[in-house]
Order: structure tokens, then C-alpha cells, then sequence
């Protein structure tokens, strides 16, 4: 079932050798930033340094997902199971070494990814002989049976209490106890450089590339030979591998693991990182990860509307810009090294204002209400910025509305000057770049 | 590069939201649910709470600095509850407060417990209002837990003897929540009952999903087909208001003995069916005194309305104990303010209360009271009000304890 | 036991036609336009909060119809200025669409009415007991529900099957184009459609809402059940929807007054499963706790089994 919702990965036009040398270069930069950004100003507090271990978690949980949506069409509402029951697996690895098993504790999530890949490939067997709104449907209902289940067994999931375990408990490594966030986070960096290359590689090869095909037409794949349920059999049992070593560092990180990590909520939260980052290139996932944890994490500290701005946000991307955050910038890309460049940015700078406009209007109006409907005891002046808002009073209201209605018939105006824009520099991109 | 543009923006991101507050008050964290199945009793503890900090900061904070209460909203998760405690450490809290749901609160006296071996001179203090699960104060005790909630034995033990002298109570049904608490209610009726009135059949012992079931006639059923005259329950939040409120439609004519009766919305749901039936074990209500306490006066006139109704009265005990040790350690340092509490008495309005030394449990009185017809001070606006039944003392309410606590030095 | 079988059994329908009001509307937006609405549970909830606000102004009966009115017109407004945009982009993007939906509905709700429960308590006119069966009082809102529910099932059918209306839906669910160049307007077909789709969820919500408790977390409550039902029950098929729907709620409902567990049955054959063994903990989980996973087990087997459902005419 092919779908024209998912836009196709860009390959780019160079040759593999210039393609591998590119990429030494970029995934080198990356093991630099990663090495070096607790050490950033501002990352340097306990807080920053668990906000990127939680990205780096994400950023492995939402890369296993596109492996899955991105990669070959499977729209899935319950890929948490294989996180949680990879992380299950991982925290009564991590009870064991709490009990003498001498396995050194950054190998955890070796556990979270044999978990993982053992239940991918035995729900696999049964749920990949569709593709599409059924395949989705059967999700659901393993995802919802899986964590029914988890309150059956509590010797296995510990019932509400969950499991828990010690992951300074263990054999001692030197200077490596995983007492301090400073290192559990190299550990999640390590694991997530790993998984993020192994998951790259496999897109590159030709299990990967038939993955493509089984997303864009599976009839004409079983024409050419191939079995697209073996194919989406792989990719299940590849995606559950990687969403179990997410699993494991959860576990590593939190060290807890209870049923809500099987939870249909997770499940929703990955398929919003996925989606949000772009799903039709490697970095889409990544870009979208670490996006939805800054803003579940920080935004949730400002303001108890934030939720409702995450699915604005996804909506309007689902509307307007179905290639994500990382596609909109990707989208950049042709028209680069055009002169028609700067005027696009101009009408940009243009079209923000009524933008800015607009937001600040629309986030008046939702926090005085979150104000009133949930937080009466705090009183009715709410703080946006440098203003004090009095949600008592009819002023704030129609201003937040003025400002939200203009905004909107605004940007609309300048929106059209945009796309104006846009199409002069195309067609300078597609012209060679002529002056 | 690619990458490194999506890195960087990372990082810029990053130092957006700059570090956290370096200000000198006391962050205090709040983490119990604000949604969900619990939100009724969560959002009403967080008003109580603050409303007894603002009043801590009016009279000058403590040893001059002022509390700041943060508040995060675990849906009674453990997994959620530990993740919302690291943010909350991230942020600078040094006391945790919590009370909804004993499986939350084993999970935070484990992390609480790790953490505290890992960051010395950093330490976190744990003030538990209300998970009452016995093994908190027992095996799974902690030098930096304190309770300050009697704890299920303690209830039961006070609800048993008050049925031990009702001859008319033949047959118990036991029906409670599936984790922890639920079962430790479960067991101490199974066993008190059998030690102070064993001519009593116990019919039932059910144990249904935690704040998931919806609608409880299929419950109810099973209660009626097996000729209970009484039902034991530690339910709370929504499974409390549903199971009376399904009791109440069947026409269920039963005793209900309740450890949370009331919970926001369980009067307003059973209504004259409740007049001499529902019966609740707490350490405080309306009418518990012949005039209504200043505080409780000030809080219900401050946050009006049925589901604000004034019902933590330990909580009152609990910062004022709080404020009091902080002044005794002449410090707000956690291990220094623990000590300061630890075996600390006190005199409140509604007679002694002790915060036991061996495992941080806060003796308090406890009252079993019944839901009748005009009394002075009613429930929800009801017309319906707690009168009480028997008081036991705070010191009465002890029972032995098997807590080897490990004391930092 | 009959006592128990008898009320069990009256439960379980009542169950079973709440379930069945729930998921009429999602049904036939299932089965006639191939979108899977996540967002139906939240106009459901929205349906709930609706009817309690309005029955605080005008009174009860009126809210009765007005709220279900109120979530038929956003429906309509879901469908023309949202849902239209990505119809030809694949059902994919039309889930996500209604995915995204349901959270921004929940969080409208709690922006508006808090994230506490909302008194909404049976109304005084229908709180009385209907009749009495083995001493147990039967009360009268649930008779109304069941006469909805059937109400609800009958005009559907009748819609469908005697309307031309609903002989323009039939037809333009598989085949659209020519619906439309026999000069019928497809697009306001799926408007309208969508709006009693989102009617009828906004209806049950009416009951629903002082059935459960009216909550921002009650779409999540219900959702999953709902998929379930229409899946079961079989795409294209409303009786199908009935009967899936009455299945699941006696199946659920008798199983919670089961008490035995798979040891019990074993051991009454003599067979006896010793408490260190790998399967005592499987086997000693009673029926009664494994409840809840009974809907779920059944939407899976049915997916593998036989995904067209119980009555369906197609797959999805």
C-alpha cells in the first residue's frame, strides 16, 4: 500500500566514494560534539547533562521507529512494547549483576537489545503479514495486550511497583560506576553512536534498500522475487532490536522499569518524535527526538499548556509541512547557492512578524485559560515574558484574540509573497544558478 | 555539514534555557498525580500544601528563607514518579513531598535512598503524607523517609475494633486495589478479623486493576451474590467514588468500611444510601471538633467548592512539624532538619502527636466516624455529615515494627 | 450462581450497548470513508463535557440534543478544514491527522474545564430505580441508555439501507468518482457523514459522561475499546458492530465473577502445578484478573485470523 503522505529519502546525486568520505567526516564531527557538549556552558549542571542522556535515549528510540515507518511503510502504534520489554529484560540483567553476575554494567543494554529482538520476532511472525491501516490496527492491540499482560505477571513487571534494580551495584570498572549523570550520559552517547551507525548501515544495504521498495510498491518487489512479509519481517525484527537498546539505557538511566513503558502513551510519544523530525531522511528522526524531549522536559517547566503547543505544532505539521522540521530545512537545500536566496530570506523576516504576532496572541490566550481552568490557587495574573497578564479582566482577552486573528490574516498576506519568492528561486536553482 | 547544524542548534537551545535557579529559597517538590485517575486527591494535596507553605513564608520562612513548593504530575506511575524526581533534583529540590499511591512511594524511597549514597553532603529528605503501605516504616524503612500518615495496620487495627463490638457484622467482603497497598489492606483485615472477632466468615477477597476500572457493577454483583453485610475497602481517587457510586445504583445494602471515604466525590456519589453505612478511618473531619479548626475555616474560603473541600489535616501536623524541627536544627540542611524530627513531639488542637525515632512513623490520633444527618459541619454540601464513632489515641494507634534503620553518621 | 449468571448478564448488555453507542459513529466513518478516527473517543468526552455545561444552563433534556448538535458542527468543521487537506495523501496521514486531533481535544478540555473530574452526576429526572431482579435495583438512566443505544442502531440501519441519502454514502464509499460525476457532491458526503458520525459519539458521551466519570483522561479510557469493537465487529458492518459489541461486553463482565483460575481447572483434573514451577505464575492468574486483556487478545486473533471481522464486506 503505497502512501504518498511519507516523502522519499534524499540519496543525493554523488558517487558512493564521495558519498562514504562525506559521511567519515560528518559522523567524526558528531562523536566531537557528543565527547565534548557536557562540558558546554549550560549543559554543565546535573539538569543539562539529563536532558542529553533523555535525548540521546529518544534519539535511539525514534531512529528504531523510522526504521519501521520511514524505511518501510509500517505504521506502528505500538513499537513501546519492544522498548519496554528490552527494557524489562535489561533491568533483570541489571538485578543479576546486583547479585554477582559479573557482566560489567555499560553491557546492559546488550540485554535490552536481546529482549527487544526476541519479542520482535515473535510478534513479527504474526503482526507483518499486513502493511498498512491493518498492520497499524494490530499494533494497537498488541500494544494494549502487551500492557494488560504486564499486571498479570508481577514476578516478570513487578505489577504497579515495577522492577527496580542498582546500577552502581556491580563489578567495579575503573573510574566507570555510573554514580555521577556524567556517566551514564557518555554510556547512552556511546550506545546511541553505535546503534544510530548500525541503523544507518543497514539502510545502506540491500535488506535496507528492499525495505524502500516494500514501503513504495510491494506488488512490483514480490514481482522481482523478492517476499515483502519476509521483508517486513526483517525490518520488524531489526526496528525491535534497536528500540530494546533503547529500552536498556531507560532502564540504566531510571533504573526502573514499570508497564507504562509499554504504555500507548509511549508508543503515541515516538510516533510524535518520528513524525515531527521527518520521517523520510536518517536525520528527520534525530532532529525530532531531541526537539520533543526539550520541549517535554524544559517547556513543561514554563508553562502546563505545553502539551496542547506539541500537538499544535504536529499538527500543522501533518497540514502544512508533512516533511517535518528536518525536511523544511532540507527543503533549503537545491535553493542554497542561488542570489533569489537572500530575497527569500527577506520575505521570511517579513512573514515573522505577523508570525510572532500570531503565537504570542494564540499563547496569551491558552495560558490565561490553563491559568483559570487548573491553577486558580496561583491567581489570575499570569506572566508571559516581560508582560503580567490580569486574566480576570476583559483586556488581556481581546487583545490575545486581536492579536491572534491579525496574525493569522497577516501572515496569510505575507505568506503568498513567500511563496513568491520561492518560485523565482527555483527556478534560478533548476536555471543552473545564472546570475 | 548537516550534522553539525543540528548539533549546534542543539547546543544554542541548551544554553537557552540557561542552568537552573541559583536563588536561596528552599525548593520543595511536589510529585503526586495533578491527572488522571488520582487528580482529585493529588490537586486538592497540592492546594493544602501550599496553602500551609504560603502561610510558613508569611511568618518569615524558615531560618529566613522562603519555601518554594515545584510541583510534578506522575499519574501515580513509579516509572513517571522517578522521572520527575530526577527533573526535580535537576532543579535544585532538596524535599520531596509525596503521598498518593504506595507503589510510587516504594520506588521513591529506593531512588531517594540511592541517591543519598551517591552525593553525599547532597541529600534529599522524603516527607510522605499519605502512602501508607506498612512496609515503608518496616522493612523497607529509611532514615530519610518520614510518614506522617498512620499507616494501613494502624488503620486497621482502629476499624477492626470498632467492628470487633458490632455484633450485627457476620460476613466481610474485601475488595481493594491491585498493587501494594490494596493487598496490604487485604491481609491486615484477613488477619486482624481473625484475631478479635473469628466467628466473622470472610466471603471475599477482591482485587481489581488500580484506577482503570470504570464501571464496578460487575463487582457489586459478585458483593451481593455472596450475602456480605460489610465491605472493607482501602480504595481511593476514582475506584472509591465508582465503586460506591455503582454500590449506590444496584441498591447495595451494605456497611461500608473505608480508609478513604472520604475522597472528593464519594459523598456527593452515595448520598442518603451512605446515612449509617459508610464509615471511614482518617485522623481528622469536619466535626471531629465542636467548632470548625481557623485554618481549615481560611483554606475552604480560600478554594471554594465541593472538590476543594478542606480533608489533610496531616498535612497541617506535617509543616508545622516541618517548620519546627527547621527551627530545632537551626538549619534548613536535610540530614540536619531529619534529625531534628526524628522523636519529635507535638500538641495539636485534636490531642499529642510523636514522630517515632525507631521508623520515622508519626503517631497521631485516629478517628472511625459515619456518615449521618445533620451534623454541624457537612460534606460537599451534601446535607450529610462525618460524626464520629470512636477516637483512639495517638499513642494507641503503635504497633511493633521490624525497621533496622541505617543511620548516616 | 443464577443470581449472579442473571445480573451478570444484564451488566454485560447494558456494557455491551454503551460500547455499541460508543462505537456506532466511529463504524460508519470506518466503513464508509477508510479514516480511522482516533479523534472519535475525544468527541465522545467532548460530547460529555458539552452536555454538562449546557445542562447547567438550559437544563438537562435540552442539553440532550443541543450537545450532540454542538459535536455533529465540529465534526463537520474537522472534516471541511482539516481532514479534506490530507484525504489524498493516504489514509497514513488522515490517522495522524486524528491522531494529532485527539491530543489538542484533550488538552482543550482541560483547558476550559481543569483536569479534575467535573461534577456530572446522574440527573435528578432519570435517578430512580427502574425494577428489581434478585434484589438488585436496576436504575433508570441505564434503561434510557439502552433505548439510545437501540434508537441509535435503528435509524443507522434505516439511513443506510432505506434513505437515498445513504444510498449516496454506499456508493461513494467504493466508488467515489463516479458518485461524483452522476453530479452527487462527494466531498459534502464525507462532511456529512462525519458529522453524524461525530453526532453520535457526541450523544453517547451524554450518557457515557454520568456513566463514567467525565474526565480530560476518558477518551483514553475508552479509545483503545472502541478500535476494537469496529475492527471485531468487521468494516462495513454496523450489526457486526452490535454484535462485536455485546460480545465483548458480556464476555468482559461475566469473566470478572470468575474467580478460578487455570490451577483450579488443572487441578480438578487431577493435575497438580507445584508453586516452583516456570508456569505456576501463568496458570494461577485468574480469570477475573485477565479481564481487561480479553478485548484485546480477541482484536488481535481476529486480525490474524480473519481481518474483515466478524460481518464485514471488505477488508480495510
Amino acid at each position: 500500500m503505497t502512501d504518498a503522505g511519507v516523502a522519499a529519502p534524499s540519496l543525493g546525486g554523488r558517487t558512493t566514494h564521495a558519498h562514504g568520505a562525506r559521511d567519515r567526516r560528518v559522523w567524526l564531527a558528531v562523536a566531537v560534539l557528543v565527547v565534548v557538549l557536557p562540558h558546554a556552558p549550560g549543559l554543565t549542571t546535573d539538569f543539562g547533562r539529563s536532558l542529553l542522556t533523555q535525548m540521546g535515549i529518544a534519539i535511539v528510540f525514534a531512529l528504531s521507529y523510522n526504521v519501521l515507518f520511514g524505511e518501510t511503510g509500517l505504521l506502528s502504534f505500538g513499537h513501546a512494547v519492544y522498548f519496554g520489554l528490552g527494557g524489562y529484560a535489561a533491568i533483570h540483567c541489571m538485578r543479576a549483576i546486583n547479585h554477582g553476575l559479573p557482566l560489567p554494567m555499560p553491557f546492559v543494554p546488550l540485554a535490552g537489545a536481546a529482549g527487544g529482538l526476541v519479542c520482535g520476532l515473535a510478534f513479527g511472525a504474526l503482526t507483518t503479514r499486513r502493511a498498512g491501516t491493518i498492520f497499524a490496527l494490530i499494533s494497537l492491540g498488541v500494544g494494549e495486550l502487551v500492557y494488560a499482560a504486564t499486571f498479570l505477571l508481577p514476578g516478570l513487571f513487578g505489577g504497579e511497583e515495577g522492577i527496580t534494580a542498582s546500577r552502581t551495584r556491580a563489578l567495579a570498572l575503573p573510574g566507570l560506576d555510573l554514580g555521577s549523570q556524567l556517566q551514564v550520559y557518555y554510556v547512552v552517547a556511546a550506545w546511541a553512536l553505535v546503534s544510530a551507525a548500525a541503523m544507518r548501515a543497514f539502510t545502506r544495504t540491500p535488506v535496507g534498500r528492499l525495505c524502500n521498495a516494500v514501503r513504495d510498491n510491494p506488488e512490483r518487489v514480490q514481482f522481482v522475487g523478492y517476499d515483502p512479509q519476509r521483508i517486513r519481517f526483517i525490518a520488524f525484527a531489526v526496528a525491535g532490536l534497536f528500540a530494546g537498546v533503547a529500552g536498556g539505557l531507560h532502564a540504566l538511566n531510571y533504573e526502573i522499569v514499570a508497564a507504562d513503558a509499554v504504555g500507548a502513551q509511549r508508543s503515541g510519544s515516538v510516533l510524535v518524535m518520528a513524525y515531527m523530525g521527518g520521517t523520510g531522511s536518517f536525520a528527520g528522526p534525530v532532529v525530532g527526538a531531541i526537539v520533543l524531549t526539550w520541549l517535554e522536559t524544559s517547556l513543561s517547566a514554563y508553562t502546563s499548556a505545553w502539551l496542547l503547543y506539541v500537538g499544535l505544532i504536529f499538527i500543522a505539521i501533518i497540514l502544512f509541512a508533512p516533511a517535518g522540521l528536518w525536511g523544511i530545512v532540507a527543503m533549503h537545500a537545491p535553493i542554497l547557492h542561488t542570489r533569489a536566496l537572500r530575497r527569500v530570506l527577506a520575505r521570511y523576516a517579513v512573514a515573522l512578524l505577523p508570525g510572532a504576532i500570531m503565537v504570542a496572541g494564540a499563547a496569551a490566550l491558552i495560558e490565561m485559560s490553563y491559568r483559570l481552568s487548573t491553577q486558580r490557587e496561583l491567581g489570575s495574573v499570569v506572566k508571559l515574558g516581560p508582560l503580567a497578564l490580569d486574566a480576570s479582566t476583559p483586556v488581556p482577552w481581546i487583545a490575545g484574540a486581536a492579536m491572534l486573528v491579525g496574525g493569522l490574516v497577516l501572515l496569510r498576506i505575507s505568506a503568498r509573497f513567500v511563496a513568491v519568492a520561492w518560485q523565482a528561486a527555483t527556478l534560478e536553482a533548476r536555471g543552473g544558478g545564472a546570475p | 555539514m548537516r550534522a553539525h547544524r543540528r548539533r549546534v542548534v542543539a547546543v544554542a537551545v541548551a544554553l537557552a534555557l540557561g542552568a537552573g535557579s541559583a536563588a536561596a529559597d528552599v525548593k520543595i517538590a511536589f510529585i503526586d498525580p495533578l491527572s488522571g485517575g488520582g487528580a482529585s486527591t493529588g490537586i486538592l494535596a497540592q492546594k493544602t500544601h501550599q496553602f500551609y507553605i504560603d502561610a510558613i513564608n508569611a511568618a518569615g520562612g524558615i531560618n529566613g528563607e522562603k519555601i518554594e513548593l515545584l510541583s510534578y504530575d506522575n499519574k501515580v506511575n513509579p516509572q513517571e514518579s522517578l522521572i520527575q524526581l530526577k527533573k526535580a533534583l535537576d532543579e535544585g529540590a532538596r524535599y520531596l513531598v509525596q503521598g498518593n499511591g504506595s507503589a510510587v512511594a516504594l520506588a521513591l524511597t529506593d531512588a531517594v535512598q540511592k541517591y543519598n549514597e551517591r552525593n553525599p553532603g547532597k541529600e534529599v529528605l522524603y516527607l510522605n503524607y499519605a502512602a501508607i503501605d506498612p512496609a515503608l516504616t518496616n522493612d523497607k524503612c529509611s532514615f530519610w523517609h518520614f510518614r506522617f500518615d498512620a499507616d494501613a495496620d494502624m488503620k486497621m487495627a482502629a476499624m477492626t475494633s470498632a467492628i470487633a463490638g458490632d455484633k450485627k457484622t457476620q460476613k466481610v467482603y474485601l475488595i481493594n486495589q491491585d498493587y501494594s497497598f490494596g493487598k496490604a489492606v487485604a491481609a491486615a483485615a484477613q488477619k486482624m478479623l481473625a484475631e478479635k472477632r473469628p466467628d466473622i466468615k470472610i466471603v471475599g477477597d477482591e482485587l481489581h486493576p488500580l484506577q482503570k476500572v470504570q464501571d464496578f457493577s460487575p463487582y457489586v454483583a459478585k458483593i451481593k451474590a455472596s450475602g456480605a453485610d460489610t465491605v472493607i475497602t482501602g480504595n481511593w481517587g476514582n475506584d472509591m467514588v465508582l465503586l460506591i457510586k455503582a454500590g449506590r445504583d444496584a441498591g447495595l445494602k451494605v456497611n461500608w468500611d473505608t480508609y478513604y471515604g472520604g475522597t472528593p466525590g464519594t459523598v456527593s456519589a452515595v448520598r442518603e444510601a451512605g446515612v449509617d453505612t459508610l464509615k471511614q478511618v482518617s485522623e481528622w473531619h469536619k466535626n471531629a471538633q465542636p467548632d470548625l479548626d481557623t485554618t481549615v475555616a481560611a483554606f475552604d474560603k480560600r478554594f471554594p467548592g465541593a472538590e476543594n473541600e478542606y480533608a489533610y489535616w496531616r498535612a497541617k501536623t506535617m509543616w508545622e512539624m516541618f517548620a519546627a524541627a527547621a527551627k530545632k536544627a537551626q538549619s534548613n540542611d536535610p540530614a540536619k532538619v531529619a534529625r531534628a524530627l526524628e522523636g519529635m513531639k507535638m500538641s495539636t488542637p485534636l490531642g499529642d502527636v510523636e514522630m517515632r525515632a525507631d521508623n520515622h512513623q508519626l503517631l497521631q490520633p485516629l478517628y472511625v466516624s459515619t456518615l449521618e444527618k445533620g451534623q454541624k459541619y457537612d460534606a460537599e454540601g451534601t446535607g450529610l455529615g462525618w460524626r464520629t464513632d470512636t477516637k483512639v489515641d495517638g499513642k494507641a494507634t503503635a504497633l511493633p515494627t521490624t525497621c533496622k534503620m541505617e543511620r548516616p553518621k | 450462581m443464577l443470581e449472579l449468571a442473571t445480573i451478570s448478564l444484564l451488566n454485560g448488555i447494558v456494557y455491551g450497548l454503551l460500547l455499541f453507542m460508543l462505537s456506532s459513529g466511529l463504524t460508519l466513518i470506518f466503513s464508509m470513508m477508510g479514516v480511522l478516527n482516533f479523534a472519535h473517543a475525544s468527541l465522545f468526552m467532548l460530547g460529555a463535557y458539552c452536555s454538562w455545561q449546557l445542562g447547567r444552563w438550559v437544563g438537562f433534556w435540552p442539553a440532550i440534543l443541543l450537545a450532540p448538535l454542538l459535536c455533529g458542527l465540529i465534526g463537520a468543521a474537522i472534516e471541511r478544514y482539516g481532514l479534506r487537506r490530507v484525504h489524498g495523501r493516504g489514509h497514513v496521514a488522515e490517522i495522524l491527522f486524528t491522531f494529532g486531533l485527539a491530543y489538542i481535544i484533550e488538552e482543550v478540555v482541560t483547558m476550559i474545564w481543569g483536569r479534575n473530574a467535573v461534577a456530572n452526576g446522574v440527573p435528578s429526572a432519570i435517578d430512580f430505580p427502574l425494577f428489581t431482579v434478585f434484589g438488585t435495583q436496576f436504575p433508570a438512566y441505564k434503561g434510557l441508555m439502552m433505548a439510545i443505544s437501540v434508537a441509535m442502531f435503528v435509524f443507522l440501519y434505516l439511513m443506510l439501507q432505506r434513505t437515498r441519502i445513504g444510498l449516496v454514502i454506499r456508493g461513494a464509499l467504493t466508488h467515489p468518482r463516479m458518485v461524483a460525476a452522476l453530479g452527487h457532491d462527494v466531498p459534502g458526503v464525507f462532511v456529512l457523514v462525519f458529522a453524524i458520525g461525530s453526532a453520535l459519539a457526541g450523544l453517547a458521551g451524554v450518557i457515557g459522561g454520568f456513566m463514567l466519570l467525565t474526565q480530560p483522561t476518558l477518551a483514553h479510557v475508552v479509545g483503545p475499546i472502541v478500535f476494537v469493537i469496529v475492527v471485531l465487529g468487521g468494516l462495513g458492518s454496523l450489526a457486526g458492530a452490535l454484535i462485536a459489541s455485546m460480545l465483548i461486553g458480556i464476555l468482559q463482565t461475566f469473566a470478572v465473577a470468575i474467580d478460578y483460575s487455570l490451577l483450579d481447572a488443572l487441578r480438578a483434573l487431577g493435575i497438580a502445578v507445584t508453586r516452583g514451577s516456570p508456569w505456576y505464575d501463568v496458570a494461577a492468574i485468574k480469570v477475573a484478573t485477565a479481564a481487561p486483556m480479553i478485548p484485546y487478545l480477541l482484536l488481535v486473533l481476529m486480525l490474524i485470523v480473519r481481518p474483515r471481522g466478524l460481518l464485514g464486506t471488505r477488508d480495510a
